[in-house]
């Protein structure tokens, strides 16, 4: 009987996997470390995604710990927006997180290099260095970071987190370092929608591109030239 | 001062045993797996300096299966008692950084339990 990291590792030694349609295992930074060669991104389409659905919110918030709260001193790593357009009726529902810009504002305005970009795209908060002061909150145009505002108990071992540190989401790094997709990814997944993708941008040949490719996503708030890795389609 | 340091020594010994022990030892509770990466008084002595250096590697460059793991810490030394490294003052964890008088701030963001399987 192969373990399971045994497998994990024999399979991203052979690259991307095709288990399932849609489910992918990716190969896993582990012991060398990440480089730039991938650069993590995500694809919503908004045409797929359901109005009053929160499937991805729930599974962000079991995967990471979060308490589930919505209040304003709660951290919410993912915010479903339902929106509607005035002239027309027209609505929309989709989710926003932390869109891991290849300029992230957070970084630029962080006093301590607590806020950093990993070489894969992917949009930290070092909490080790960070002081609370909140200027990323501030700097971010999505609203993404929250602060934590009380002691926590009982974090996953995987997610260490506590009073007095900005947090946002992570694309699950935990996962994505093991070669899996994100909570919200896999839970979109699992519902029969499939709004989400998950992937690497700087390949070409990834679902992920390739639907990018075939039907275009945008950024929101392009106009601030951000380069987001989180891109929606139908917006 | 040679002297005072004699005097002091010479003091401490004419003093009963019983009163030399101001606080009690630390409680060392058994690692439930194999040896551990270094030798005791290797770990006693750098695994601050171990952490803190694996800390930056892991964070920022996404190295996550190295040696030295907090996780892996507390993978062996979590007690049978608490299931914690930190929850009682017997904890492995606890109870020598009491002793040392040295805060322990690592487990108010990070699990001091291993993970349920």
């Amino acid at each position: 009987m192969t373990s399971r990291r045994a497998f994990l590792g024999k399979a991203a030694a052979l690259g991307g996997i095709a288990v399932a349609p849609g489910l992918f295992l990716f190969e896993p930074a582990r012991a060398k470390g990440v480089t730039s060669k991938v650069r993590w991104g995500m694809l919503v389409d908004t045409t797929r995604c359901d109005e009053g659905c929160d499937a991805c919110v729930a599974a962000c918030n079991r995967e990471n710990g979060l308490s589930g709260r919505t209040g304003p001193d709660d951290s919410q790593w993912i915010r479903k927006l339902e929106l509607k357009e005035e002239a027309t009726g027209r609505t929309l529902s989709l989710p926003v997180m932390c869109q891991h810009c290849a300029e992230p504002p957070c970084v630029d305005v962080c006093p301590t290099g607590a806020s950093f970009k990993r070489a894969d795209g992917i949009v930290l908060v070092d909490r080790h260095i960070c002081i609370g002061c909140r200027y990323c909150m501030m700097a971010c145009p999505y609203k993404a970071r929250s602060f934590v505002h009380y002691p926590l108990h009982d974090q996953k071992p995987d997610v260490p987190r506590s009073q007095g540190c900005v947090e946002a989401c992570t694309l699950c790094v935990q996962r994505v370092d093991r070669g899996e997709q994100p909570a919200c990814v896999e839970a979109c997944g699992a519902t029969g929608r499939q709004a989400l993708f998950f992937g690497d941008l700087n390949d070409p040949q990834s679902e992920i591109s390739r639907r990018m490719r075939a039907a275009g996503a945008k950024q929101i708030r392009a106009d601030l030239q951000l380069d987001t890795g989180v891109r929606y389609q139908g917006i | 001062m040679r002297l005072l340091a004699a005097l002091a020594l010479a003091a401490s010994l004419a003093l009963p045993a019983g009163a030399m022990a101001g606080v009690d030892k630390p409680v060392i509770v058994k690692a439930q797996r194999g040896p551990c990466i270094a030798p005791p008084d290797v770990m006693r002595r750098v695994h601050p300096d171990l952490l803190r250096h694996q800390r930056t590697i892991t964070v920022h460059e996404g190295v996550v299966d190295a040696k030295v793991s907090l996780e892996k810490c507390v993978a062996c030394h979590a007690s049978k008692a608490t299931g914690s490294v930190a929850a009682s003052p017997q904890d492995f964890c606890e109870s020598c950084h009491a002793y040392a008088g040295v805060k322990l701030d690592c487990f108010e963001c990070h699990a001091s339990r291993p993970e349920k399987k």
